[in-house]
């Protein structure tokens, strides 16, 4: 097993599976000559040429348009939008045209097409590029939304996406592409649907997808450690659809529930996993969830309030805390 | 020209304004619901277009599309049971008068986003360009759609990577109820596809000949590998923007000009019943050509007026037809929408 960077997984799906299937192209601004952003697709133009690597000029809902176009007659575009910031310009064509083509035209036409972006808050880019969007794709019928937490899954759901017959969003974070992790040697697909246990735990279930699943993580290391409290952390790497029943096996093992998330909490993926234990295990809770979220302004250029609009491993202690003496 | 295809082509134009008159009627009696945006006025650049057009060439078109569907191929109760929202129509029922498609015959959907298609559109020209094909991608638009920015950027990328796509505006001259020079800064489209060295010409609209001819030259060129051609095609509609819009925007005697002097159907019936002129015939005209041509109605022997008769009663009939198809076919029911959205997930390693 080897030990992969965060972009150098992602490079490695492209990477097989466009030595796989001639019809497999992947797109964005400065993916090509440059390499990307975030090196996602190094090395790949030199290899496949201009028209499988395609650099394309600053046209978000024109590209990923183009894409889907080229997706109904069987071609596999990897989209890299290269901030989600810049996805609300190709809302449209993901919204309107991506994910409803299906069902409008009465199954006949699909868009198997993946959209890669890193959303999230970096450091100090300001309101404008430090946007978290998920919550804005996982909304929307007929798009799956899928986050990686570790190189691992970011090799894998990327290979499961290119291969699947729907729309995915694959939600990248800034923060992450230089993070390091093991994959295996041998080619795998990860699911599309689902969840995973990370930390087993018995007290306390904490919610984390893409880098919040670190942040418990963590936050579970200093529970255990200095309080003696065992949470269980629970990565859900799909976002649509969520995983009802992973959702309820763990709260009706630990019986409290706390949603970790990067955006702010508003018709958010903490809200999206409340309403599911609602409807799944009310009757097995000990306390009401709670949720650790940003605060609800757009992202300060300033370090000291942007770090205060995050949340940190310390709010989800004390909301640990607060939530087990109750 | 062939004569077989000069009747094609205005059967094809009686057939659409019948299709169309009929729609409206159905939609008056509660039928047909949602929006409707219906097509006459402007049949003559559906039929001339898409009569040029390969089977092998793919359709994208806007909300304005049962005529395109029509003269692709799709059968005309097909047509009408997706505008009844029926299980047979040619999007099971799930798409509306909006959301034609038919993926056999090319037709890759009608779309109700202005601007929405021509990234589409040109996508579908990227991979066409891919397989090397001598295929065409033919995109229809309004004079309204030009000023998205999603006509500039699939413009610009269609020229830059030489895709197979032919621009086709069907400039009316209103975006719903804005006259274009109070929507557009410069009013002639065709002059928009020189910024991206786009071959473009504008015809009249209003004669499906002009349109036809345009047609397969443009079309030539793109198949040679010459990269994108743009044509504008002047035309007017004679309804309002869809039928929840009288049109009351429209001066009466603008209405009343097309209506009399430019209908595209009657240009047919003269460019048919006569034989279509030669450049020298047309250059002797002059301009009321369209009067002379029609006075050659009584002297042609390419169509009778018995026989103009009996083909408007046959389209008559095809039009009843598809009205009783649509009439009996089923609703379609909550499992054939969630098959709709399904249907293609056979991917084993999703769950």
């Amino acid at each position: 097993m080897a030990e992969l960077m965060y972009w150098e997984a992602i490079r490695r799906a492209h990477d097989e599976e466009m030595a796989r299937d001639p019809l497999v192209i992947c797109m964005g601004e400065d993916i090509g000559v440059a390499g990307g952003t975030y090196k996602a697709t190094k090395g790949l133009f030199d290899k496949y040429g201009p028209e499988r690597v395609i650099d394309t000029p600053i046209s978000e809902n024109g590209f990923t348009g183009l894409g889907i176009g080229a997706s109904f007659l069987g071609v596999r575009p990897v989209i890299e939008i290269m901030s989600v910031n810049f996805a609300w310009l190709a809302m449209d064509q993901i919204f309107n045209t991506a994910a409803k083509v299906r069902y409008m035209s009465g199954g006949q036409l699909t868009a198997p097409i993946v959209v890669r972006s890193p959303g999230g808050t970096a450091h100090q880019l300001g309101a404008q590029h430090s946007a978290r969007m998920e919550k804005v794709f996982m909304g929307i019928a007929g798009l799956r939304v899928v986050t990686p937490s570790t190189p691992k899954q970011a090799y894998g759901l990327l290979k499961s996406a290119i291969r699947c017959e729907d729309p995915v969003f694959i939600n990248e974070h800034e923060l992450m592409y230089n993070l390091k992790g093991e994959v295996p040697d041998q080619e795998f697909f990860h699911p599309l649907e689902g969840s995973e246990v990370v930390r087993e735990g018995r007290d306390v279930t904490l919610f984390g997808y893409n880098i919040s699943v670190h942040w418990a993580l963590q936050a579970a290391e200093v529970l255990s450690k200095q309080h003696g409290i065992e949470a269980e952390v629970v990565d859900l790497y799909t976002l649509s659809p969520l995983d009802r029943a992973g959702i309820a096996a763990s709260v009706s093992k630990t019986h409290r529930a706390i949603i970790v998330e990067e955006a702010e909490p508003a018709v958010g993926v903490g809200s999206e996993v409340m309403a599911i234990i609602n409807e799944e295990c009310f009757f097995e809770l000990d306390a009401a969830p709670l949720r650790v979220s940003a605060v609800n302004v757009p992202i300060p250029y300033n370090r000291q309030l942007e770090k205060a609009a995050l949340p940190a491993v310390k709010d989800v202690v004390d909301a640990v805390l607060s939530q087990v003496a109750k | 020209m062939e004569v077989d295809l000069l009747k094609t082509m205005l059967r094809d134009m009686l057939l659409a304004r019948a299709f169309e008159e009929r729609a409206a009627q159905e939609y008056a009696q509660g039928n047909i619901a949602g929006f409707l945006h219906l097509y006459p006025g402007e049949e003559a650049i559906a039929v001339g277009v898409l009569r040029a057009a390969e089977p092998a060439d793919y359709i994208v078109s806007t909300y304005r599309e049962h005529v395109h569907a029509l003269v692709r191929g799709i059968p005309p109760g097909v047509v009408m049971a997706e505008l009844f929202g029926k299980k047979d129509g040619c999007s099971g029922g799930m798409g509306g008068s909006m959301h034609l498609f038919d993926r056999e015959r090319r037709f890759m959907g009608g779309y109700a986003i202005v601007g929405e298609t021509f990234p589409v559109a040109t996508g579908i020209g990227y991979a066409v360009a891919m397989r090397r094909l001598p295929e065409a991608v033919i995109c229809f638009f309004g004079d309204g759609a030009v000023n998205q920015g999603t006509f500039h950027e699939s413009l610009n990328m269609a020229a830059l990577w030489k895709l197979p796509v032919l621009f086709v505006c069907e400039n009316n001259h209103y975006q719903i109820g804005t006259e274009i020079h109070r929507h557009s800064a410069v009013a002639e489209v065709w002059k928009r596809a020189c910024g991206y060295r786009i071959p473009a010409k504008r015809i009249d609209g209003m004669d499906v000949l002009a349109v036809h001819e345009a047609t397969v030259a443009a079309l030539e060129q793109i198949r040679a590998g010459n990269g994108p051609q743009l044509l504008e095609c002047e035309t007017y509609r004679f309804r309002g923007h869809s039928m929840a819009d009288p049109g009351s925007y429209r001066p009466k005697v603008e209405l009343q000009a097309f209506e009399d002097n430019e209908d595209p159907v009657k240009i047919a019936i003269a460019e048919t019943v006569a034989a279509y002129p030669t450049g020298e015939q047309i250059a002797a005209a002059g301009s009321g050509n369209i009067e002379r041509l029609s006075g050659h109605l009584q002297q042609s022997e390419l169509l009778t007026a018995a026989q103009l008769e009996a083909m408007r009663k046959e389209v008559a009939e095809v039009v009843e037809e598809a009205v009783h198809f649509a009439a009996r076919s089923p609703e379609p029911a909550m499992e054939d929408a969630q098959a709709a959205l399904d249907c293609n997930r056979h991917d084993e390693v999703l769950i």
